[in-house]
Protein backbone atom coordinates (compact mmCIF):
# COMPACT_ATOMS: atom_id res chain seq x y z
CA UNK A 1 0.00 0.00 0.00
CA UNK A 2 2.89 2.78 1.08
CA UNK A 3 6.35 2.46 0.38
CA UNK A 4 9.10 4.70 1.41
CA UNK A 5 12.22 3.66 -0.21
CA UNK A 6 15.64 6.16 0.88
CA UNK A 7 13.93 9.20 2.24
CA UNK A 8 15.87 11.86 3.03
CA UNK A 9 14.62 15.17 4.66
CA UNK A 10 16.32 18.31 5.85
CA UNK A 11 15.84 21.78 7.53
CA UNK A 12 17.58 23.52 6.33
CA UNK A 13 21.27 22.46 7.31
CA UNK A 14 19.31 19.99 9.99
CA UNK A 15 19.60 16.49 8.36
CA UNK A 16 16.19 15.19 10.06
CA UNK A 17 15.17 12.11 8.22
CA UNK A 18 18.21 9.88 7.17
CA UNK A 19 17.86 6.97 4.57
CA UNK A 20 14.56 6.04 5.97
CA UNK A 21 13.00 3.00 4.21
CA UNK A 22 9.56 1.18 5.52
CA UNK A 23 6.29 -0.16 4.00
CA UNK A 24 2.72 -0.42 5.25
CA UNK A 25 0.70 -3.64 3.89
CA UNK A 26 -2.83 -3.36 2.89
CA UNK A 27 -4.51 -3.94 5.91
CA UNK A 28 -2.19 -3.39 8.57
CA UNK A 29 -1.55 -1.30 11.60
CA UNK A 30 2.23 -0.46 11.37
CA UNK A 31 3.61 1.99 14.24
CA UNK A 32 6.73 3.90 14.00
CA UNK A 33 8.50 4.65 17.75
CA UNK A 34 11.11 7.08 18.91
CA UNK A 35 11.90 9.22 21.89
CA UNK A 36 11.40 12.93 21.28
CA UNK A 37 12.98 14.55 18.07
CA UNK A 38 13.57 11.37 16.36
CA UNK A 39 11.81 12.32 13.18
CA UNK A 40 8.60 10.79 13.60
CA UNK A 41 6.56 13.76 12.86
CA UNK A 42 8.68 14.76 10.19
CA UNK A 43 7.72 11.50 8.66
CA UNK A 44 4.26 11.85 8.85
CA UNK A 45 4.51 15.24 7.45
CA UNK A 46 6.59 14.34 4.57
CA UNK A 47 4.08 11.45 3.51
CA UNK A 48 1.46 13.99 3.47
CA UNK A 49 3.22 16.46 1.27
CA UNK A 50 3.56 18.80 4.32
CA UNK A 51 7.27 18.63 4.14
CA UNK A 52 9.79 18.21 0.62
CA UNK A 53 11.98 15.55 0.35
CA UNK A 54 15.34 16.06 -0.42
CA UNK A 55 15.61 12.67 -2.23
CA UNK A 56 14.05 9.26 -1.83
CA UNK A 57 10.63 7.68 -2.83
CA UNK A 58 6.92 7.97 -1.47
CA UNK A 59 4.81 5.31 -3.21
CA UNK A 60 1.37 5.05 -2.83
CA UNK A 61 -0.30 2.23 -4.69
CA UNK A 62 2.29 1.82 -7.04
CA UNK A 63 2.18 5.72 -7.57
CA UNK A 64 4.95 8.22 -6.90
CA UNK A 65 3.46 10.74 -4.69
CA UNK A 66 6.58 12.30 -3.84
CA UNK A 67 6.47 15.20 -5.74
CA UNK A 68 2.62 15.96 -5.41
CA UNK A 69 0.81 18.79 -3.32
CA UNK A 70 -0.84 17.59 0.11
CA UNK A 71 -4.16 17.90 -1.49
CA UNK A 72 -3.43 15.60 -4.46
CA UNK A 73 -2.02 13.04 -2.05
CA UNK A 74 -5.15 13.60 0.30
CA UNK A 75 -7.04 12.34 -3.13
CA UNK A 76 -5.33 9.62 -3.78
CA UNK A 77 -6.23 7.98 -0.12
CA UNK A 78 -3.92 9.64 2.35
CA UNK A 79 -5.74 11.23 5.56
CA UNK A 80 -3.54 12.52 8.69
CA UNK A 81 -4.36 13.12 12.27
CA UNK A 82 -1.81 15.95 13.11
CA UNK A 83 0.61 15.78 16.08
CA UNK A 84 -1.16 18.27 18.50
CA UNK A 85 -4.65 16.94 16.78
CA UNK A 86 -5.14 20.81 15.05
CA UNK A 87 -8.77 20.93 14.97
CA UNK A 88 -9.76 24.25 14.05
CA UNK A 89 -11.21 25.49 17.08
CA UNK A 90 -12.91 28.45 16.05
CA UNK A 91 -15.24 26.26 13.84
CA UNK A 92 -18.03 23.96 14.74
CA UNK A 93 -17.46 20.24 15.34
CA UNK A 94 -19.83 19.91 12.39
CA UNK A 95 -17.99 21.99 10.18
CA UNK A 96 -14.71 20.09 11.22
CA UNK A 97 -16.18 17.04 10.29
CA UNK A 98 -17.41 19.11 6.85
CA UNK A 99 -13.63 20.12 6.32
CA UNK A 100 -12.44 16.50 6.76
CA UNK A 101 -15.02 16.05 3.55
CA UNK A 102 -13.76 19.00 1.69
CA UNK A 103 -12.13 16.88 -1.60
CA UNK A 104 -15.55 15.14 -2.09
CA UNK A 105 -18.99 15.38 -3.84
CA UNK A 106 -20.81 12.80 -3.02
CA UNK A 107 -23.63 14.02 -0.58
CA UNK A 108 -25.44 11.07 0.12
CA UNK A 109 -22.15 9.32 1.05
CA UNK A 110 -20.89 11.86 2.95
CA UNK A 111 -24.28 12.30 5.51
CA UNK A 112 -23.71 8.94 6.06
CA UNK A 113 -20.23 8.47 7.03
CA UNK A 114 -20.76 11.36 8.80
CA UNK A 115 -23.07 9.03 10.68
CA UNK A 116 -20.82 6.59 11.40
CA UNK A 117 -18.34 9.29 12.82
CA UNK A 118 -21.12 9.92 15.40
CA UNK A 119 -21.43 5.93 15.90
CA UNK A 120 -18.10 5.94 16.86
CA UNK A 121 -17.80 8.58 18.55
CA UNK A 122 -21.27 9.32 20.41
CA UNK A 123 -19.98 13.00 22.19
CA UNK A 124 -19.42 14.48 18.84
CA UNK A 125 -23.45 13.73 17.77
CA UNK A 126 -23.86 15.43 20.71
CA UNK A 127 -21.69 18.17 20.36
CA UNK A 128 -22.62 19.03 16.39
CA UNK A 129 -23.06 22.96 17.04
CA UNK A 130 -20.52 23.27 19.23
CA UNK A 131 -17.15 25.29 18.61
CA UNK A 132 -14.52 22.45 18.49
CA UNK A 133 -12.17 24.54 20.58
CA UNK A 134 -14.65 24.22 23.62
CA UNK A 135 -14.17 20.39 23.21
CA UNK A 136 -11.76 18.62 25.79
CA UNK A 137 -8.60 17.36 25.29
CA UNK A 138 -9.93 13.87 24.37
CA UNK A 139 -12.85 15.02 22.42
CA UNK A 140 -10.82 16.86 20.25
CA UNK A 141 -8.49 13.60 19.48
CA UNK A 142 -11.75 12.24 18.79
CA UNK A 143 -13.11 15.07 16.39
CA UNK A 144 -9.79 14.67 14.80
CA UNK A 145 -9.74 11.38 14.25
CA UNK A 146 -13.41 11.48 12.93
CA UNK A 147 -12.60 14.17 10.14
CA UNK A 148 -9.48 12.40 9.03
CA UNK A 149 -11.81 9.38 8.36
CA UNK A 150 -14.17 11.77 6.35
CA UNK A 151 -12.18 11.87 3.22
CA UNK A 152 -12.61 8.02 3.22
CA UNK A 153 -8.66 7.47 3.12
CA UNK A 154 -7.05 4.11 2.10
CA UNK A 155 -4.37 4.51 5.38
CA UNK A 156 -4.74 6.69 7.83
CA UNK A 157 -1.36 8.58 9.80
CA UNK A 158 -1.68 8.89 13.09
CA UNK A 159 0.82 11.34 15.37
CA UNK A 160 0.62 10.88 18.87
CA UNK A 161 -2.96 10.51 19.44
CA UNK A 162 -2.39 9.54 22.73
CA UNK A 163 -0.50 12.50 23.41
CA UNK A 164 -1.53 14.32 26.83
CA UNK A 165 -4.85 11.59 27.72
CA UNK A 166 -5.83 10.13 30.58
CA UNK A 167 -4.16 6.54 30.54
CA UNK A 168 -8.54 5.43 30.31
CA UNK A 169 -9.01 7.51 27.46
CA UNK A 170 -5.73 6.07 26.04
CA UNK A 171 -6.52 2.95 25.95
CA UNK A 172 -10.06 4.26 24.56
CA UNK A 173 -8.72 5.37 21.48
CA UNK A 174 -6.70 2.22 21.15
CA UNK A 175 -9.15 0.57 20.86
CA UNK A 176 -10.79 3.10 18.47
CA UNK A 177 -7.98 3.10 16.21
CA UNK A 178 -7.95 -1.60 16.02
CA UNK A 179 -11.55 -1.17 14.93
CA UNK A 180 -10.93 1.48 12.78
CA UNK A 181 -8.09 -0.68 11.32
CA UNK A 182 -10.80 -4.00 11.04
CA UNK A 183 -13.48 -1.91 9.41
CA UNK A 184 -10.99 -2.04 6.56
CA UNK A 185 -8.51 0.98 7.07
CA UNK A 186 -4.57 0.47 6.46
CA UNK A 187 -3.13 2.48 9.81
CA UNK A 188 0.31 3.92 9.83
CA UNK A 189 0.75 4.86 13.85
CA UNK A 190 3.39 7.07 15.48
CA UNK A 191 3.99 7.06 19.17
CA UNK A 192 6.08 7.95 21.95
CA UNK A 193 3.96 5.41 23.99
CA UNK A 194 5.43 2.11 23.06
CA UNK A 195 3.67 -0.58 24.71
CA UNK A 196 0.32 0.63 23.85
CA UNK A 197 1.12 0.90 19.98
CA UNK A 198 3.28 -2.71 19.76
CA UNK A 199 0.32 -4.23 21.64
CA UNK A 200 -2.14 -3.01 18.69
CA UNK A 201 0.45 -2.97 15.54
CA UNK A 202 1.18 -5.95 13.75
CA UNK A 203 4.21 -4.78 12.73
CA UNK A 204 6.83 -1.38 13.89
CA UNK A 205 9.97 0.55 13.45
CA UNK A 206 12.09 1.71 15.71
CA UNK A 207 13.31 5.29 14.45
CA UNK A 208 16.52 7.09 16.44
CA UNK A 209 17.63 10.23 15.65
CA UNK A 210 16.39 10.12 12.02
CA UNK A 211 17.23 6.31 11.16
CA UNK A 212 15.53 3.65 11.35
CA UNK A 213 17.31 1.42 13.96
CA UNK A 214 14.77 -1.47 14.37
CA UNK A 215 11.69 -3.16 12.53
CA UNK A 216 9.61 -6.71 13.51
CA UNK A 217 6.54 -7.74 14.15
CA UNK A 218 5.01 -6.07 17.23
CA UNK A 219 5.30 -9.01 19.63
CA UNK A 220 8.93 -9.13 18.73
CA UNK A 221 9.99 -5.78 19.08
CA UNK A 222 8.01 -5.49 22.45
CA UNK A 223 10.27 -8.61 23.74
CA UNK A 224 13.41 -6.92 22.36
CA UNK A 225 16.42 -5.97 24.71
CA UNK A 226 17.04 -2.45 22.96
CA UNK A 227 13.23 -1.57 22.97
CA UNK A 228 12.95 -2.77 26.48
CA UNK A 229 15.60 -0.71 27.91
CA UNK A 230 14.85 2.28 25.44
CA UNK A 231 11.65 2.91 26.22
CA UNK A 232 9.53 0.71 28.04
CA UNK A 233 11.89 0.99 31.21
CA UNK A 234 12.93 -2.47 31.17
CA UNK A 235 16.19 -4.76 32.19
CA UNK B 1 -29.61 61.94 14.26
CA UNK B 2 -29.31 63.46 11.04
CA UNK B 3 -25.36 63.06 11.94
CA UNK B 4 -26.35 59.65 12.41
CA UNK B 5 -27.99 59.33 9.55
CA UNK B 6 -25.16 60.67 7.75
CA UNK B 7 -22.23 58.67 9.84
CA UNK B 8 -24.50 55.57 8.61
CA UNK B 9 -23.73 56.44 4.96
CA UNK B 10 -19.61 56.93 5.61
CA UNK B 11 -19.76 54.52 7.73
CA UNK B 12 -20.82 51.95 5.55
CA UNK B 13 -18.39 52.49 2.77
CA UNK B 14 -15.57 52.39 5.14
CA UNK B 15 -17.19 49.17 6.80
CA UNK B 16 -16.98 47.74 3.14
CA UNK B 17 -13.24 48.50 2.35
CA UNK B 18 -12.41 47.65 6.41
CA UNK B 19 -13.40 44.23 5.39
CA UNK B 20 -11.05 43.45 2.35
CA UNK B 21 -8.47 44.65 5.18
CA UNK B 22 -9.59 42.18 7.90
CA UNK B 23 -10.15 39.42 5.83
CA UNK B 24 -6.47 39.17 3.88
CA UNK B 25 -5.09 39.93 7.49
CA UNK B 26 -7.33 36.68 8.55
CA UNK B 27 -5.67 34.74 6.06
CA UNK B 28 -2.37 35.78 5.64
CA UNK B 29 -1.36 38.55 8.25
CA UNK B 30 -0.69 41.30 6.05
CA UNK B 31 -1.97 44.64 6.43
CA UNK B 32 -2.42 45.43 3.00
CA UNK B 33 -1.79 48.70 2.38
CA UNK B 34 -2.80 48.97 -0.92
CA UNK B 35 -5.99 48.05 -0.76
CA UNK B 36 -6.91 51.83 -0.44
CA UNK B 37 -5.97 52.05 -3.63
CA UNK B 38 -7.80 49.18 -4.99
CA UNK B 39 -11.02 51.03 -3.55
CA UNK B 40 -9.92 54.04 -5.52
CA UNK B 41 -9.39 52.51 -9.10
CA UNK B 42 -12.37 50.67 -8.13
CA UNK B 43 -13.73 54.38 -7.83
CA UNK B 44 -12.07 55.14 -12.12
CA UNK B 45 -13.15 52.11 -13.08
CA UNK B 46 -16.99 52.87 -12.34
CA UNK B 47 -16.26 56.71 -13.55
CA UNK B 48 -15.89 55.15 -16.52
CA UNK B 49 -18.40 52.26 -17.14
CA UNK B 50 -20.97 55.35 -16.59
CA UNK B 51 -18.90 57.90 -18.33
CA UNK B 52 -17.99 56.10 -21.50
CA UNK B 53 -20.17 53.02 -21.68
CA UNK B 54 -23.35 55.25 -20.18
CA UNK B 55 -23.84 52.35 -17.91
CA UNK B 56 -25.88 52.53 -14.78
CA UNK B 57 -25.54 52.83 -11.00
CA UNK B 58 -25.77 49.01 -10.81
CA UNK B 59 -23.80 47.22 -13.84
CA UNK B 60 -21.00 49.72 -13.03
CA UNK B 61 -20.45 48.63 -9.71
CA UNK B 62 -20.45 45.21 -10.67
CA UNK B 63 -17.77 45.49 -13.34
CA UNK B 64 -16.37 47.68 -10.92
CA UNK B 65 -16.36 44.84 -8.20
CA UNK B 66 -15.34 42.18 -10.94
CA UNK B 67 -12.09 44.41 -11.98
CA UNK B 68 -10.89 44.88 -8.66
CA UNK B 69 -11.31 41.48 -7.43
CA UNK B 70 -9.10 40.53 -10.75
CA UNK B 71 -6.96 43.51 -9.38
CA UNK B 72 -6.61 41.90 -6.34
CA UNK B 73 -6.03 38.75 -7.08
CA UNK B 74 -3.22 40.11 -9.67
CA UNK B 75 -1.64 41.76 -6.76
CA UNK B 76 -1.69 39.25 -4.74
CA UNK B 77 0.41 36.88 -7.31
CA UNK B 78 3.03 38.94 -7.96
CA UNK B 79 3.75 40.69 -5.47
CA UNK B 80 2.72 38.87 -1.83
CA UNK B 81 2.62 35.62 -2.89
CA UNK B 82 6.40 34.94 -3.90
CA UNK B 83 7.25 36.49 -0.40
CA UNK B 84 4.88 34.03 1.24
CA UNK B 85 8.05 32.98 3.80
CA UNK B 86 9.81 36.36 4.02
CA UNK B 87 9.78 38.38 7.18
CA UNK B 88 6.53 40.20 7.48
CA UNK B 89 8.45 44.14 7.78
CA UNK B 90 10.03 42.93 4.21
CA UNK B 91 5.84 42.24 2.98
CA UNK B 92 5.14 45.11 4.59
CA UNK B 93 6.74 47.12 3.06
CA UNK B 94 6.22 45.61 -0.30
CA UNK B 95 2.32 46.89 0.32
CA UNK B 96 3.30 50.48 1.03
CA UNK B 97 5.12 50.37 -2.18
CA UNK B 98 2.46 47.96 -4.31
CA UNK B 99 0.29 51.51 -2.77
CA UNK B 100 2.55 53.80 -4.20
CA UNK B 101 2.77 52.12 -7.03
CA UNK B 102 -0.61 51.93 -8.12
CA UNK B 103 -1.49 55.77 -7.22
CA UNK B 104 1.37 57.07 -9.39
CA UNK B 105 0.39 54.69 -12.16
CA UNK B 106 -3.11 55.93 -12.12
CA UNK B 107 -2.07 59.85 -11.99
CA UNK B 108 -0.12 58.64 -15.22
CA UNK B 109 -2.89 57.79 -16.59
CA UNK B 110 -6.02 59.34 -15.65
CA UNK B 111 -4.02 62.16 -14.49
CA UNK B 112 -3.61 64.12 -10.89
CA UNK B 113 -6.99 66.46 -11.47
CA UNK B 114 -10.09 65.85 -9.64
CA UNK B 115 -12.81 64.74 -11.37
CA UNK B 116 -16.26 65.06 -10.84
CA UNK B 117 -18.73 61.84 -10.38
CA UNK B 118 -20.92 61.38 -13.36
CA UNK B 119 -24.80 61.67 -11.67
CA UNK B 120 -26.47 58.08 -12.32
CA UNK B 121 -29.04 58.25 -9.56
CA UNK B 122 -31.70 60.72 -9.73
CA UNK B 123 -30.94 62.33 -6.50
CA UNK B 124 -34.43 62.81 -4.49
CA UNK B 125 -34.39 64.34 -0.61
CA UNK B 126 -36.96 62.03 1.93
CA UNK B 127 -38.04 63.76 5.10
CA UNK B 128 -38.40 61.45 7.95
CA UNK B 129 -39.63 63.39 10.85
CA UNK B 130 -36.87 66.22 10.81
CA UNK B 131 -34.54 63.52 9.38
CA UNK B 132 -32.97 64.64 5.55
CA UNK B 133 -31.88 60.93 3.39
CA UNK B 134 -30.78 60.94 0.31
CA UNK B 135 -31.31 58.51 -2.29
CA UNK B 136 -27.62 57.99 -2.40
CA UNK B 137 -27.45 57.82 1.05
CA UNK B 138 -30.05 54.72 0.21
CA UNK B 139 -28.11 53.08 -2.09
CA UNK B 140 -24.86 53.41 -0.07
CA UNK B 141 -26.56 51.86 3.06
CA UNK B 142 -28.72 49.34 1.17
CA UNK B 143 -26.10 47.93 -1.42
CA UNK B 144 -23.18 47.69 2.26
CA UNK B 145 -26.04 45.45 3.82
CA UNK B 146 -26.79 43.52 1.21
CA UNK B 147 -23.19 43.09 0.43
CA UNK B 148 -22.14 42.10 3.74
CA UNK B 149 -25.39 39.84 4.02
CA UNK B 150 -24.05 38.24 1.27
CA UNK B 151 -20.49 37.70 2.21
CA UNK B 152 -21.62 36.28 5.62
CA UNK B 153 -23.50 34.08 3.38
CA UNK B 154 -20.45 32.85 1.59
CA UNK B 155 -18.13 32.77 4.29
CA UNK B 156 -20.45 30.60 6.41
CA UNK B 157 -22.13 28.31 4.37
CA UNK B 158 -20.04 28.43 1.05
CA UNK B 159 -17.04 25.79 0.65
CA UNK B 160 -14.96 27.97 -0.74
CA UNK B 161 -15.98 30.55 2.49
CA UNK B 162 -15.39 27.77 5.14
CA UNK B 163 -12.12 26.65 3.42
CA UNK B 164 -11.16 30.40 3.65
CA UNK B 165 -11.91 30.78 7.38
CA UNK B 166 -9.90 27.04 7.67
CA UNK B 167 -6.73 28.26 5.79
CA UNK B 168 -7.05 31.91 7.98
CA UNK B 169 -7.05 29.56 11.64
CA UNK B 170 -4.42 26.71 10.38
CA UNK B 171 -3.49 26.72 7.16
CA UNK B 172 -0.88 23.09 7.52
CA UNK B 173 -4.33 21.30 8.72
CA UNK B 174 -6.29 22.75 6.00
CA UNK B 175 -3.90 21.40 3.76
CA UNK B 176 -4.51 17.96 5.24
CA UNK B 177 -7.89 18.20 4.41
CA UNK B 178 -7.42 18.93 0.88
CA UNK B 179 -7.75 22.57 0.78
CA UNK B 180 -5.60 24.33 -1.76
CA UNK B 181 -4.14 27.18 0.31
CA UNK B 182 -3.19 29.32 -2.46
CA UNK B 183 -6.26 28.92 -4.33
CA UNK B 184 -8.11 29.55 -1.33
CA UNK B 185 -5.58 32.81 -0.76
CA UNK B 186 -6.67 34.29 -4.14
CA UNK B 187 -10.77 33.73 -3.57
CA UNK B 188 -9.66 35.92 -0.41
CA UNK B 189 -8.29 38.79 -2.07
CA UNK B 190 -11.14 38.34 -4.78
CA UNK B 191 -13.45 39.02 -2.30
CA UNK B 192 -12.13 41.83 -0.20
CA UNK B 193 -10.99 43.76 -2.86
CA UNK B 194 -14.66 43.43 -5.13
CA UNK B 195 -15.90 44.70 -1.26
CA UNK B 196 -13.57 48.25 -2.02
CA UNK B 197 -14.55 48.33 -5.71
CA UNK B 198 -17.78 48.77 -4.64
CA UNK B 199 -17.36 50.67 -1.92
CA UNK B 200 -15.18 53.00 -4.56
CA UNK B 201 -18.05 53.42 -7.10
CA UNK B 202 -20.51 54.24 -3.83
CA UNK B 203 -18.37 57.03 -2.55
CA UNK B 204 -17.66 58.54 -6.10
CA UNK B 205 -21.59 59.03 -6.14
CA UNK B 206 -21.41 59.98 -2.79
CA UNK B 207 -19.02 62.90 -2.57
CA UNK B 208 -19.23 63.27 -6.66
CA UNK B 209 -15.61 63.88 -6.70
CA UNK B 210 -12.53 61.19 -7.11
CA UNK B 211 -8.66 61.76 -7.54
CA UNK B 212 -5.54 59.04 -7.93
CA UNK B 213 -5.06 60.45 -4.13
CA UNK B 214 -8.42 59.85 -2.69
CA UNK B 215 -8.00 56.07 -1.69
CA UNK B 216 -4.75 57.33 1.01
CA UNK B 217 -7.65 58.73 3.62
CA UNK B 218 -10.32 56.24 3.85
CA UNK B 219 -7.86 53.27 2.96
CA UNK B 220 -6.36 54.47 6.83
CA UNK B 221 -9.73 54.86 8.02
CA UNK B 222 -10.93 51.69 7.12
CA UNK B 223 -7.77 50.23 8.30
CA UNK B 224 -8.23 52.14 11.89
CA UNK B 225 -12.01 50.24 11.81
CA UNK B 226 -10.40 47.31 11.18
CA UNK B 227 -8.94 47.00 14.06
CA UNK B 228 -11.18 48.99 16.31
CA UNK B 229 -13.81 46.03 15.51
CA UNK B 230 -10.96 43.14 16.14
CA UNK B 231 -8.95 42.70 12.87
CA UNK B 232 -9.28 39.46 11.01
CA UNK B 233 -12.68 39.08 12.45
CA UNK B 234 -15.32 40.13 9.68
CA UNK B 235 -18.27 41.30 11.76
CA UNK B 236 -15.78 43.55 13.70
CA UNK B 237 -15.00 45.24 10.73
CA UNK B 238 -18.73 45.97 10.06
CA UNK B 239 -19.16 47.23 13.48
CA UNK B 240 -15.72 49.10 13.60
CA UNK B 241 -16.55 50.78 9.75
CA UNK B 242 -20.25 51.91 11.09
CA UNK B 243 -18.54 53.14 14.31
CA UNK B 244 -16.13 55.05 12.91
CA UNK B 245 -18.34 56.83 10.17
CA UNK B 246 -21.01 57.83 13.22
CA UNK B 247 -17.73 59.60 15.11
CA UNK B 248 -16.26 60.97 12.32
CA UNK B 249 -19.72 62.53 11.49
CA UNK B 250 -20.65 63.26 14.75
CA UNK B 251 -17.23 65.12 15.23
CA UNK B 252 -17.16 67.30 12.04
CA UNK B 253 -21.21 67.98 12.79
CA UNK B 254 -21.31 69.33 16.75
CA UNK B 255 -17.44 69.52 17.17
CA UNK B 256 -15.11 70.79 14.49
CA UNK B 257 -14.27 69.30 11.17
CA UNK B 258 -11.05 70.16 11.82
CA UNK B 259 -10.63 67.13 14.43
CA UNK B 260 -12.18 64.31 12.79
CA UNK B 261 -9.39 62.83 11.30
CA UNK B 262 -7.56 63.66 14.67
CA UNK B 263 -10.57 61.77 16.46
CA UNK B 264 -10.21 58.98 14.22
CA UNK B 265 -6.37 58.31 14.86
CA UNK B 266 -6.85 58.62 17.99
CA UNK B 267 -9.15 56.40 18.54
CA UNK B 268 -6.76 54.06 16.78
CA UNK B 269 -4.00 54.38 19.71
CA UNK B 270 -6.65 54.08 22.07
CA UNK B 271 -7.66 50.78 21.25
CA UNK B 272 -4.25 49.54 20.77
CA UNK B 273 -3.63 50.54 23.95
CA UNK B 274 -6.96 49.88 26.42
CA UNK B 275 -7.92 46.94 23.89
CA UNK B 276 -5.38 45.88 21.19
CA UNK B 277 -7.15 42.46 20.14
CA UNK B 278 -10.14 45.29 19.24
CA UNK B 279 -14.01 45.37 20.55
CA UNK B 280 -14.70 42.37 19.24
CA UNK B 281 -11.49 40.07 19.68
CA UNK B 282 -10.17 38.17 22.20
CA UNK B 283 -7.14 39.57 23.89
CA UNK B 284 -4.59 37.20 22.61
CA UNK B 285 -0.86 38.81 22.10
CA UNK B 286 -0.54 38.60 19.05
CA UNK B 287 1.05 42.10 17.71
CA UNK B 288 -1.00 44.26 14.98
N1 LIG C 1 10.40 23.24 11.61
C1 LIG C 1 11.58 22.74 11.99
N2 LIG C 1 12.69 23.46 11.81
C2 LIG C 1 13.91 22.96 12.17
N3 LIG C 1 14.08 21.77 12.73
C3 LIG C 1 13.01 21.01 12.93
C4 LIG C 1 11.69 21.46 12.59
N4 LIG C 1 10.81 20.49 12.91
C5 LIG C 1 11.55 19.50 13.45
N5 LIG C 1 12.86 19.79 13.46
C6 LIG C 1 13.96 18.94 13.94
O1 LIG C 1 13.89 17.70 13.30
C7 LIG C 1 14.10 16.65 14.21
C8 LIG C 1 12.93 15.69 14.20
O2 LIG C 1 11.78 16.33 14.72
P1 LIG C 1 10.35 15.64 14.77
O3 LIG C 1 9.37 16.71 15.15
O4 LIG C 1 10.12 14.92 13.52
O5 LIG C 1 10.53 14.64 15.97
P2 LIG C 1 9.47 13.68 16.67
O6 LIG C 1 10.02 12.32 16.60
O7 LIG C 1 8.13 13.88 16.10
O8 LIG C 1 9.51 14.20 18.18
P3 LIG C 1 8.33 14.31 19.26
O9 LIG C 1 8.19 12.95 19.85
O10 LIG C 1 8.88 15.27 20.27
O11 LIG C 1 7.13 14.79 18.59
C9 LIG C 1 14.35 17.31 15.55
O12 LIG C 1 15.73 17.38 15.76
C10 LIG C 1 13.77 18.66 15.42
O13 LIG C 1 14.46 19.59 16.21
MG1 LIG D 1 6.38 14.52 16.89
Amino acid sequence: MLEIKDLNVHYGVIHALKNISLTVNDGEIVTLIGANGAGKTTTLRTISGLKKITSGEIILDGKQIGLLSAPQRVSLGLSQVPEGRRIFPEMSVLENLEMGAFLRKDKDEIRKDMQSVYERFPILGDRKKQLAGTLSGGEQQMLAMGRALMSRPKILLLDEPSMGLAPLLVREIFEIIKDINKSGTTVLLVEQNASMALSIAHRGYVIETGSIVLTGSGEELMKSNEVQKAYLGGE
Amino acid sequence: MQQIVNGISLGSIYALIALGYTMVYGIIKLINFAHGDIYMIGAYIGYAAITFAHLGFFPAMVISMIACGLLGVITEKVAYKPLRNASRIAVLITAIGVSLLMEYVMMFFVSPDVRSYPAVLNNKVFHIGNVIVNTQQIYIIVTAIVLMVVLQFIVHKTKVGKAMRAVSIDKDAAELMGIKVDQTISYTFAIGSAMAGAAGVLVGLYYNSIDPLMGIMPGLKAFVAAVFGGIGIIPGAMLGGLSIGVIETMVSGYGSSLFKDAVVFAILILILILKPAGILGKNTREKV
